[in-house]
């Protein structure tokens, strides 16, 4: 089932000394339940912008952003801010974790916005989260004394935390190294697939891209297939123009069991 | 319906839970700032309780002197400066206090008593009054009793003293009856010490009081130079009516003799509150002390908001409404200063009721502490939370104009 479709949708800005910059424009794009899509692109291409407003956080200039069903334009902020604590998780490039809260702490952020029972039942919530993303040992470890790779797990954890059904990941391997982001990728599509949330990553590094099942360019605000739309289990992305890394996805595979002994010895 | 209501209280709550971790967060930010308004509310709630204090001693020391509010006072006297005959006198004040079922009244003069001390024998200004005058003057007691009805009708009359006259006598403790000799119409009277009233320590010559009956019995006065007054405690409604009635039917009672009668108690003097200045003057620098300290959380809070402004973007994109940030931000400095003002209250009610603070102010003349006032308290914590919601308004407007995508900038 779709849970956010965008038809036509642009995203100009208007900028004091210039000209307005149309930094997205006629964006069509569909996203249902359980869905794998990344999207590749450079700098500047706007990728950034599309999962603002994948994420309810902005507002497009041209055409319809459709949340379950119901136009985007029409609700107020706040029911906006509610729809995306609800269904959305998000996992940035920097991590973003609270500096200051140790690990639960930060993995509860999100419960303190659940209006229903996840709020009362948030340590328990948290705690069985974190363990799921294999630092159940660290539960009150600060985010300055984790490695990065155990800081995106934290992340991973909190946007997972309140089961949304829609995770966007900005470039969340963009600050590890690439067996740590192996890891990270694994980790997070595998619990995405256990909740059955949908997963769009946002990344630059055509080895992260390949995981996805749908693939997605951006190129100065256009987007565009990087392949023809595959069934499922068509992963084997037949792109020219993008470079897929000499990545194998075996090794990664390796690391990531390799990471996780180690976390849990 | 009750599902509104569980979400409504899970949203209270949730904001709450946020404040106080963010305030857990942030402590050594917020402990500094909110020192200050520590020390404001505890200034301007020590100088309420301290005024309150202040003022009960100050009444209960005008109520020692000139009784308490409404006191009446009446004097006669005759034009031509003939002594005022005071049998007449005494019936006809009798019958007038009875007809205005007037409770507590008492014969009031002034007179010199001649006591044998070891070191001679000393002139001694006495009061001499009725039974009901102790309870008309709030006198107070640092030893032994105030007289009783009957104590006119003992053998030795019964005497009231102040410290420097027990202490001349040996300070010896009063329930062994200890006596002193008076000198008499026919000679010497031994009378005894019953109490000792409490003395502020700027009183050094022996003082005492007398019962009018004894004085009068045994001649412990010349009569010639005792010149009775009479007091009346009455309802302060009914005061200035009283006092013209009795003006009127003492004059009617006792012809050839004029009647005075005015209130004498403290309320009656006009001229407002003595205190007034210096509570003003306090209270206005705890109020300047409170600004600062609502000036430096602004600040502080401003900083923090800005500092925060990531975090806050974070929050927003997990799900915080712009009113829950708003909220939280808000609810941060409140608490903070609310914390902060229930400390400085505490202080406050430790200070003023520290027995040191007590001496201080009532000079051990103080008979009853008042309670810690309930309005100085509310005042202290009411103006802590304001100062709160004040300072953190500035704050809590600028969290919500964050824009989340420049906060998180992905
Ligand atoms: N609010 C804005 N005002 C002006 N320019 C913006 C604004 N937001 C984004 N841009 C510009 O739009 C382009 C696309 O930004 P972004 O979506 O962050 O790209 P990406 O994430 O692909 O690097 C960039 O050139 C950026 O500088
Ligand atoms: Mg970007």
């Amino acid at each position: 089932m779709s849970i956010i479709s965008l038809e036509g949708v642009g995203r100009t800005v208007e900028r004091p000394d210039a000209p307005p910059l149309t930094i997205l424009s006629s964006v069509d794009l569909e996203i249902a339940d359980g869905d794998r899509v990344s999207v590749v692109g450079r700098s500047g291409s706007g990728k950034s912008t599309l999962l603002n407003l994948l994420g309810l956080l902005d507002r497009p200039t041209q055409g319809t952003i459709r949340f379950d069903g119901a136009e985007v334009r029409r609700l107020s902020d706040a029911r906006l801010a509610r729809l995306r604590g609800a269904s959305i998780g998000f996992v940035f490039q920097q991590f973003n974790l609270l500096p200051g809260r140790t690990a639960i702490e930060n993995v509860m952020t999100p419960l303190l916005y659940d209006r229903g029972t996840a709020f009362w039942r948030r340590e328990r919530l948290a705690t069985e989260m974190l363990g799921r993303v294999g630092l159940g040992e660290r539960i009150t470890s600060m985010p300055d004394r984790m490695s990065g790779g155990e800081q995106q797990r934290v992340a991973i954890a909190r946007a997972l935390v309140r089961r949304p059904r829609l995770i966007l990941a900005d470039e969340p391997t963009g600050a590890l190294d690439l067996e740590t982001g192996g890891t990270v990728m694994a980790l997070m599509e595998e619990v995405a697939r256990e909740t059955g949330a949908a997963l769009v990553t946002i990344t630059h590094d055509p080895a992260i891209a390949r995981r996805a099942v749908r693939h997605l360019r951006l190129d100065a605000g256009v987007i565009s297939p990087l392949d023809d739309e595959p069934g499922p289990g068509g992963t084997s992305p037949a792109d020219a123009t993008a470079p897929i890394g000499a990545v194998e996805r075996a090794p990664l595979a390796r690391v990531a069991a390799t990471e996780t002994d180690e976390v849990l010895a | 319906m009750i599902a509104w209501l569980g979400r409504t209280l899970t949203g209270v709550v949730s904001t709450f839970v946020e404040s106080a971790e963010e305030l857990r967060i942030h402590r050594t930010r917020v402990l500094l700032s909110l020192i200050g308004v520590a020390v404001a509310v505890f200034a301007l709630t020590t100088v309420l309780g301290a005024a309150a204090v202040a003022q009960q001693a100050l009444d209960e020391s005008n109520e020692r002197g000139s009784g308490r509010p409404a006191m009446l006072s009446a004097s006669l006297f005759t034009p031509s400066g003939e002594p005022v005959d005071a049998d007449a006198a005494n019936a006809a004040w009798r019958s007038a206090a009875e007809r205005h079922e007037i409770g507590y009244e008492s014969r009031v003069a002034y007179g010199t008593l001649s006591a044998q001390f070891v070191d001679g024998l000393s002139n001694v200004d006495s009061t001499v009054v009725d039974v009901d005058y102790g309870v008309m003057h709030r006198t107070a007691m640092q030893e032994g009793q105030w007289f009783v009805d009957g104590d006119e009708q003992r053998f030795a009359p019964a005497l009231v003293v102040n410290r420097p006259f027990w202490e001349k006598l040996g300070s010896p403790p009063l329930a062994t009856h200890p006596t002193v000799e008076l000198r008499g119409a026919d000679g010497p009277v031994t009378a005894v010490v019953v109490g000792v009233v409490r003395t502020s320590d700027y009183e050094t010559y022996p003082r005492s009081f007398a019962l009018a009956d004894s004085v009068d019995r045994f001649g412990l006065v010349p009569e010639a130079y005792l010149a009775f007054g009479y007091e009346a405690w009455v309802p302060i409604d009914a005061a200035e009516e009283l006092a013209i009635r009795l003006t009127a039917e003492l004059t009617a009672a006792l012809p050839g003799t004029e009647a005075s009668v005015n209130r004498q108690d403290y309320l009656s003097w006009g001229g407002g509150d003595p205190l007034l200045v210096l509570k003003l003057v306090v209270a206005g620098v705890a109020v300047v002390i409170l600004l600062l300290g609502a000036l430096g959380l602004v600040t502080i809070s401003l900083v923090t908001v800005k500092y925060r402004i990531r975090e806050i973007g974070i929050r927003r994109s997990f799900g915080a409404t712009s009113g829950r940030v708003f909220f939280s931000v808000l609810m941060e400095s409140v608490v903070g200063t609310a914390v902060a003002g229930g400390i400085g209250v505490a202080l406050a009610i430790v200070a003023v009721k520290s027995p040191l603070f007590e001496q201080l102010v009532g000079q051990g003349m103080v008979e009853d502490f008042p309670p810690f006032p309930l309005d100085a308290a509310l005042i202290g914590i009411a103006s802590s939370v304001l100062v709160g919601a004040l300072a953190g308004l500035l704050p809590a407007v600028t969290a919500v104009r964050v824009r989340v995508i420049d906060a998180i900038r992905f």
